[in-house]
C-alpha cells in the first residue's frame, strides 16, 4: 500500500482539506421505513431496525455508496464510513453486536471502493477514507443515576474491547484514518485511542488518527465536563495528525473554541460543525451560503486545516466550503514550549 | 520560601492517601465517601495543584477503593477540575485507577526495582493511557541514597524511556528519594545534600524531567515537634528548588515561611541539610527542645533527679540518654538485687519501655532513641561480667534473625530493634533489606535461631510476611516469628499472618517492646503462656475484625439482577440425566458410607480443634484425639453388624428451567406442566469484579433443556432411641457420640449420593475418580446447596424438597414447624450441575427482593421477612 499517512500530511500543509458531510441528515431524504431497513437478509430480525443507519451498509449499500459518491462529487477529500453507531455496544441496542463487525468491514470497504473511483478520475486529488469510531451510547465518566453518582454502566476494559473490534474491521476494509468523533465524554475517547493503538499493534500497521470532540453547549465544555484546552492536553499522547470539534453547536457558537484549540494545539485543527442548531420541528435550517460565510472567515483567521458538516449538513454544504476554502491558506502549526500538560477538568500546564 | 519560588513549585495533595492521612483511611475503611470528598475538596481548595490519592491499606480492597473513589470524584467538578496522581505500590491498582480518569494523570510511581522487564511493560501502558509518571530512584540493588546513584538510576530510566519507548521527557518525573537526617546514624547526615545534588544533575543532564518528592521524610527523625520539622522542610526545599526540584508532596500547613524561621534555629537546621559538619546532627537535637513548644517545661533541668530512687534515676538516664552516672546506678541496683541478669530484666527493661512509649507516642526523635540505647548498652556491659561469673541458667541470650522482607528497603525500625536487642545480651544476626524468604529461612537454619523478626515499611511487605508464615510452616520450623514495621497491624497480623503458622506469630508495635516479647518467647517458663495470651488476643482481633467487616452498598434488585452471572448457553449443552424422577437408597451399607466421611467437624463437636488426621498426633490434644477416634469407629462397627442404624436417602431429577430468579421443575419432558416452583434469593450489594449471584443463574432458562435435582439423606431414624437408652443408663459419653456419628454418617451419605449423581444417576461426570479427601474439599463439577445455608438462605424451601421427593412417605424424615429436619442427623438440598456453579452468601437483601419473594413463594410481606431475617438489610416495619 502506497504511504498515504505522508502524502495526507503533505496535502495539509499546502491547503484546507474538505471532510464530507452529515450522513443522517441526507439517509432521512430517502424516507426509509422498517422494511428498507431490513432489507431481505433481516426481514425476521426479532426487534425494530428502523433507525440503524449503519445497518444500511449492508441492507442499502447503493445508496450509502450514492452519499459518500455525492459529497466527493461536491469536492470532499476526506469521506467518513457509514460507523458512526457500528462498535458492538451501540449495535446491542438492535441486539446486533454481533454484526459489529461485518457492518465496519462492509462500510469500509464500500467507501474504499467509492473513493478509489474518484481517485482513478481525478489522481491529482486523491481521496481518502476516514473509518469511524462514534461515541456509544454509553459514557464511562459520567453515572446514568443522579442517584447513585459512583455507578457507571460500561468500563474502560469493555469500550477497549468493542473499538479494538471496530478498528481492525475498519483497517481491513480499506481506511485510510481512523476518526474517533463526537467525543462527549474523554475517558471514552482514551479508551478508543487505547484502543486503536492495540489494533495497530495487533495489525501491524499504523495509520494517521483524527480526534474530535464534542463541545455540547454554551458553557465550552464536554459533557464531561472538560475544557477545549483540558481535552486537548488529556487526548494528545496518540500524536493525532489532527484534533478537533464537531457537532452539538452550529458555526457561530462553536467559533471560540474553534479559535482556543487553534491556539493551544501543535497538530492540525479539523471542524466539523451543525447547520445551526435544530429548529421546533428538529430540523437544521442553516443553508449552505450562510454557513459557508462563516467557515471561510475561520479558514481566512488561521484556525482550521480540515473542515467540514455534521448534523443538517448536505452535499451543497461541503461544496460551498470546498469552493470558498480553496484558495485560502491552511493553518500553520503553532510551536509549542515543551512542558508538562496534565489536565483535570481544566488544564494544568506545569513549567 | 519567598513568593517567587512558590510560583514555579508545583504542591501535591497528601490528604487523599490512606498511608499519610490517618483521618482519609479511617473515612475510607468506614466506607465514608461522602466526607472522604471533603477532605479531596478542602485540598483544592486550599491550592493543591494535583491530588495524590492512595488506597494502599492492607485491611481494603485497594483496587476497588480505588475504583469508586475516582468514580465518585468525577462526579464532584470541583475536586476533579486538577489533575490526579494515581498512587499506588500495587501494578494493579494504578491500572484500575488510569481506568476511570478522563484527564491526563500521573502515575505514583514505577522504578527500575523489578528489573526492566517490568519497568518497561509498566511504562509502555502508561503512555497509552497518556498519563505521566513518577520514577522513583530505585533499581534492583535497591533505592539509590547518594547523589551518584541517584543521577545513574534516574539517566538508566531516562534512557530507557525517551530512547527506547518514545515515552515524552516532560512526562517524566523524578523522585530521587528524600530520606531522614539527624537520625543519629552517621550514613545519614550527608541524604538532604544527595537529594540536593542528585536533583541538580538530573535537571542539568535530563531534559525536560521533572524532580519530586515526599518532604516530610526528611524531617521523620524530630516526629512530634512540628516548629522544627516545618523549619526543616522550608530549608530544605529552599535549597532543593534552587536545585530544580519542580514538584513535592507537600502538606501546605507543614510548611514555615524560610525568613520567619528564627535565626539561630535556621542556621542549625541549615547545617544539618547542607551537612556542613560532623556535629550539626547533634545541635539541632540539643536546640529542638526549645523550640518544640514544650520549651519551658525541659528548661528546669538540675540534678534534683539524682535524689530519686535507683529505678527512676536508671529510668531517667535511659528516657534522657544520659551515660554519665549510668555506672554507678547499676552497680547500686546490681548490689540490691539477688543476681544481675535481674538488673537488666527489671528497671532496665521498665526504662527502655517508658522510651518506647514515648517513641511511639511521637514524643520522643530517634537520635534519641539511639542515645537511650546507647546507655542501655552501657549498662548491660557493666553488668556482663558479673553474668558471665555467674553463668546464670534462666538467662537465656537468644538467637534472632532480623531481616526487612523481600520488595522492601525499609531498615530504620528494623536497626533500632536490632540495637535494643543486642543492648539486653541477644544475638542479632541481621540480613539486611529486600532479604527473600529463602534466605531468611535457610540463615535460620543455619545460625540455629531462637526466633526471626521481619519488618516492613511499605504495602507489599504485608504479604510476603504472610509468605514467610506459609513458608514456615511448610518447612516444619516451630520457632517464633516477630513481625513489625510501619505498615504492620496488630490487626493484619492476627487476620493474614497468624492463622498460616501456629507456632507463635507476635506483633511487636514498637522497638522497645521487642526485647520484653522476645524475653517471653525464649524463657521455657514464661513462653507457653505468653503465646497461649498472644493467640487468644488474635483470635479476639479476628472476630471483632470480621464484624467490623466495611458492609458494602445495597443495590436495587434490578441493578442486582442486571448484574446477574452470565452464563454461556449458547455453546454449552446442559447434561440430560440418565434417570430422571425419584430414587430411594436404603440400602446402602455403613461399611460403604465410613469411607466418606470427614472427621474433622467430628473432633469440633468434642471442641478439640485441629484437621484429621494430623490432629491424632497434636501434641496437647492428640491423645485425646485418638480416643475419641477409636471410640467412633467401634460405634461404627456396632452399627454395621447390627443394623441398629441404617442410613436412609431418597434424591430426584427432573427437567427445569430458570424463569427470573426461580427455577420451574416440570412434571416432564414437555415441560408444559410445573411440578413445583424452586424459589432462590439474590445477593443484592455493590459488586464490582464479580455478578450478584443467585443459585437460579445455573440453570438454563426456557429454550435450552435443562435439569436440577434435589436430595434428603439421614444418618438413621433410629438416632433419638439410641441416645435415649444411653441417658437412660447416664452415659452421656454415648449419648453425645451417637449423635456426633449419626450426624458423620448423614454428611457422609450426602457426599456419597452427590457422587452417585455426578457419576450415574445424572451422569455427567462418569469419569470422576476422586479420593475422599478431594471430595472434602469439594473438587468436583456442580454444587449441593442446602436450604438454610448461605447460598439459599431461606428455610421453607425444604418443603418444597419434601413434596418433590415426597421424603417422607418414601424414608420417613419429617420437617418440624419451624423447618428443621427430624431426625438431627439430616441433610437436604438441591443439585446443580453446571460447571460454574459454586457456593457462595446471599448475605444481605433488601425490602424490594423481600417483597417480590414473598410474591414469588406465596407468602405475605411480614412471613417472608420473619423467615429472612437474618439476611434483612434493613429494619422491617
Amino acid at each position: 500500500m502506497p504511504n498515504k499517512s505522508a502524502a495526507l500530511k503533505e496535502a495539509l500543509k499546502q491547503r484546507i482539506l474538505i471532510l464530507d458531510g452529515a450522513m443522517g441528515t441526507m439517509i432521512q431524504e430517502y424516507k426509509f421505513e422498517e422494511e428498507d431497513y431490513r432489507g431481505e437478509r433481516f426481514k425476521d430480525w426479532h426487534v425494530l431496525v428502523k433507525g440503524n443507519n449503519d445497518l444500511l451498509s449492508l441492507t442499502q449499500p447503493d445508496v450509502i455508496a450514492d452519499i459518500h459518491r455525492k459529497y466527493l462529487a461536491a469536492g470532499a477529500d476526506i469521506i467518513e464510513t457509514n460507523t458512526f453507531n457500528a462498535t458492538t455496544i451501540s449495535m446491542e441496542d438492535y441486539e446486533m453486536g454481533s454484526l459489529s463487525r461485518e457492518i465496519n468491514l462492509e462500510s469500509a470497504k464500500l467507501a474504499r471502493k467509492i473513493c478509489d473511483e474518484f481517485t482513478e478520475k481525478e489522481p491529482h486529488k486523491p481521496r481518502y477514507v476516514a473509518g469511524v469510531l462514534g461515541p456509544t451510547s454509553k459514557t464511562c465518566s459520567i453515572s446514568p443515576d443522579v442517584n447513585d453518582p459512583g455507578y457507571r454502566n460500561i468500563t474502560f476494559d469493555a469500550l477497549v474491547e468493542a473499538y479494538i473490534e471496530s478498528t481492525l474491521a475498519l483497517i481491513e476494509g480499506g481506511a485510510d484514518l481512523i476518526l474517533i468523533e463526537t467525543i462527549f465524554d474523554t475517558l471514552n475517547a482514551k479508551a478508543a485511542s487505547f484502543a486503536v493503538e492495540e489494533a495497530f499493534e495487533q495489525a501491524g500497521i499504523t495509520l494517521p488518527v483524527m480526534i474530535s470532540g464534542t463541545i455540547t453547549d454554551a458553557s465550552g465544555r464536554t459533557l464531561s465536563g472538560q475544557t477545549t484546552e483540558a481535552f486537548y492536553n488529556s487526548i494528545r499522547h496518540i500524536k493525532p495528525i489532527s484534533i478537533g470539534l464537531n457537532c452539538a453547536l452550529g458555526p457561530d457558537l462553536l467559533r471560540p473554541y474553534v479559535e482556543e484549540l487553534s491556539r493551544v494545539c501543535e497538530t492540525f485543527t479539523s471542524v466539523h460543525p451543525n447547520a445551526g442548531l435544530p429548529n421546533e420541528f428538529g430540523e437544521y435550517d442553516l443553508e449552505a451560503n450562510e454557513m459557508s460565510l462563516e467557515i471561510i472567515d475561520w479558514g481566512k483567521e488561521g484556525f482550521i486545516n480540515i473542515v467540514g458538516g455534521c448534523c443538517g449538513t448536505t452535499p451543497e454544504h461541503i461544496k460551498a466550503f470546498a469552493n470558498g476554502l480553496a484558495q485560502i491558506k491552511p493553518r500553520s502549526l503553532p510551536e509549542l514550549d515543551v512542558r508538562m500538560r496534565l489536565a483535570g477538568l481544566e488544564a494544568c500546564n506545569l513549567n | 520560601m519567598t513568593q517567587q519560588n512558590t510560583a514555579i513549585f508545583t504542591n501535591v495533595g497528601e490528604r487523599t492517601n490512606v498511608t499519610g492521612s490517618a483521618k482519609f483511611k479511617r473515612l475510607i475503611l468506614e466506607e465514608d465517601y461522602e466526607t472522604a470528598l471533603d477532605v479531596a475538596r478542602e485540598q483544592v481548595e486550599n491550592g493543591a495543584q494535583v491530588i495524590d490519592i492512595n488506597m494502599d491499606e492492607a485491611m481494603l480492597d485497594s483496587k476497588a477503593a480505588m475504583t469508586k473513589f475516582l468514580n465518585l470524584i468525577a462526579s464532584e467538578p470541583d475536586i476533579s477540575r486538577v489533575p490526579i496522581m494515581v498512587d499506588s505500590s500495587k501494578w494493579e491498582v494504578i491500572e484500575a485507577g488510569l481506568k476511570c480518569i478522563q484527564g491526563k494523570a500521573i502515575v505514583n510511581s514505577i522504578s527500575l526495582k523489578e528489573g526492566e522487564e517490568p519497568f518497561i511493560r509498566q511504562a509502555k501502558i502508561i503512555k497509552r493511557f497518556g498519563a505521566a509518571a513518577v520514577v522513583m530512584a530505585f533499581d534492583e540493588t535497591g533505592q539509590a541514597e547518594t547523589a551518584d546513584r541517584k543521577f545513574e538510576i534516574c539517566e538508566r530510566s531516562y534512557r530507557i524511556l525517551v530512547d527506547q519507548l518514545g515515552f515524552p521527557p516532560e512526562d517524566i518525573i523524578f523522585d530521587p528519594n528524600i530520606f531522614a537526617v539527624a537520625t543519629g546514624i552517621e550514613e545519614h547526615d550527608n541524604y538532604a545534600v544527595d537529594f540536593i545534588e542528585g536533583t541538580r544533575r538530573i535537571k542539568q543532564n535530563l531534559p525536560h524531567c521533572k524532580v519530586s518528592g515526599g518532604v516530610s521524610n526528611v524531617s521523620f527523625s524530630f516526629r512530634g515537634n512540628n516548629p522544627v520539622r516545618e523549619a526543616i522542610h522550608s530549608v530544605f526545599l529552599y535549597h532543593a528548588i534552587q536545585a530544580g526540584m519542580d514538584m513535592g508532596i507537600v502538606n501546605a500547613g507543614q510548611l514555615a515561611v524560610y525568613d520567619d524561621i528564627p535565626l539561630e534555629l535556621r542556621k542549625a537546621v541549615e547545617d544539618v541539610v547542607l551537612n556542613t559538619d560532623p556535629g550539626a546532627g547533634e545541635r539541632l537535637v540539643e536546640l529542638a527542645p526549645k523550640y518544640s513548644g514544650l520549651a519551658q517545661a525541659e528548661k528546669v533541668e538540675d540534678l534534683e533527679w539524682r535524689t530519686w530512687s535507683v529505678e527512676k534515676r536508671l529510668e531517667h538516664a535511659l528516657v534522657k540518654g544520659i551515660t554519665e552516672y549510668i555506672e554507678e546506678d547499676t552497680e547500686e541496683c546490681r548490689a540490691s538485687m539477688d543476681k544481675p541478669i535481674q538488673v537488666i530484666e527489671g528497671p532496665l527493661m521498665d526504662g527502655m519501655n517508658v522510651v518506647g512509649d514515648l517513641f511511639g507516642a511521637g514524643k520522643m526523635f530517634l537520635p534519641q532513641v539511639v542515645k537511650s540505647a546507647r546507655v542501655m548498652k552501657r549498662a548491660v556491659a557493666y553488668l556482663d561480667p558479673y553474668i558471665e561469673a555467674e553463668k546464670e541458667e534462666g538467662a537465656t541470650n537468644g538467637k534472632i534473625i532480623m531481616a526487612t522482607v523481600k520488595g522492601d528497603v525499609h531498615d530504620i525500625g528494623k536497626n533500632i530493634v536490632g540495637v535494643v536487642l543486642q543492648c539486653n545480651n541477644y544475638e542479632v544476626v541481621d540480613l539486611g533489606v529486600m532479604v527473600p524468604a529463602e534466605k531468611i529461612l535457610q540463615t535460620a537454619i543455619d545460625e540455629k535461631a531462637d526466633a526471626i523478626g521481619l519488618s516492613g515499611l511499605i504495602t507489599p511487605s504485608l504479604d510476603e510476611m504472610v509468605h514467610v508464615a506459609k513458608e514456615m510452616t511448610r518447612r516444619g520450623f516451630d520457632i517464633p516469628l516477630l513481625i513489625g514495621g510501619a505498615t504492620t497491624s496488630k490487626a493484619h497480623t492476627a487476620v493474614k499472618i497468624e492463622p498460616q503458622y501456629d507456632k507463635g506469630v507476635v506483633y511487636v508495635n514498637n522497638a522497645s517492646r521487642a526485647v520484653g516479647v522476645v524475653s517471653s518467647l525464649l524463657s521455657k517458663t514464661q513462653k507457653p503462656e505468653f503465646l497461649a495470651k498472644t493467640t487468644a488476643e488474635y483470635v479476639k482481633v479476628r472476630e471483632q475484625q470480621a464484624r467490623k467487616k466495611p458492609r458494602s452498598k445495597p443495590v436495587t434488585i434490578q441493578r442486582a439482577r442486571d448484574n446477574a452471572a452470565k452464563l454461556d448457553w449458547d455453546s454449552y449443552t446442559p447434561p440430560v440425566p440418565k434417570k430422571l424422577g425419584v430414587t430411594e437408597f436404603r440400602d446402602v451399607s455403613i461399611k460403604t458410607l465410613r469411607q466418606y466421611i470427614d472427621w474433622t467437624p467430628y473432633f469440633m463437636t468434642w471442641s478439640l480443634a485441629g484437621k484429621f488426621p494430623r490432629i491424632l498426633d497434636d501434641e496437647i490434644v492428640g491423645e485425646e484425639a485418638k480416643k475419641l477416634y477409636h471410640d467412633a469407629n467401634a460405634m461404627l462397627d456396632e452399627f454395621e453388624k447390627t443394623q441398629a442404624l441404617k442410613p436412609l436417602g431418597v434424591i430426584g431429577l427432573f427437567p427445569a428451567n430458570r424463569v427470573g430468579d426461580d427455577i420451574e421443575i416440570y412434571t416432564n419432558e414437555t415441560r408444559s406442566e410445573v411440578l413445583e416452583l424452586s424459589c432462590h434469593l439474590r445477593q443484592q450489594t455493590e459488586k464490582t469484579d464479580f455478578p450478584n449471584y443467585c443459585l437460579a443463574d445455573y440453570v438454563a432458562p426456557k429454550g435450552t433443556p435443562d435439569y436440577f435435582g434435589a436430595f434428603a439423606v439421614t444418618g438413621g431414624l433410629e438416632e433419638d432411641d439410641l441416645a435415649e437408652a444411653f441417658d437412660a443408663q447416664q452415659d452421656d459419653y454415648n449419648k453425645i457420640m451417637v449423635k456426633a456419628v449419626a450426624d458423620r454418617l448423614a454428611e457422609a451419605f450426602a457426599e456419597y449420593l452427590h457422587e452417585q449423581v455426578r457419576k450415574e444417576y445424572w451422569g455427567y461426570a462418569a469419569d470422576e475418580n476422586l479420593s475422599n479427601e478431594e471430595l472434602i474439599r469439594e473438587n468436583y463439577q456442580g454444587i449441593r446447596p442446602a436450604p438454610g445455608y448461605p447460598a439459599c438462605p431461606e428455610h421453607t424451601e425444604k418443603k418444597k424438597i419434601w413434596s418433590l421427593l415426597q421424603t417422607e412417605v418414601r424414608i420417613g424424615m419429617q420437617l418440624t414447624s419451624s423447618y428443621a429436619m427430624w431426625p438431627g442427623a439430616a441433610v437436604s438440598g438441591w443439585y446443580f450441575s453446571h460447571p460454574d456453579s459454586k457456593y457462595y452468601a446471599v448475605a444481605q437483601i433488601q425490602k424490594d427482593q423481600v417483597e417480590d419473594y414473598a410474591k414469588r413463594t406465596n407468602m405475605s410481606l411480614e412471613e417472608a421477612e420473619r423467615w429472612l431475617s437474618p439476611n434483612l438489610g434493613y429494619e422491617p416495619e
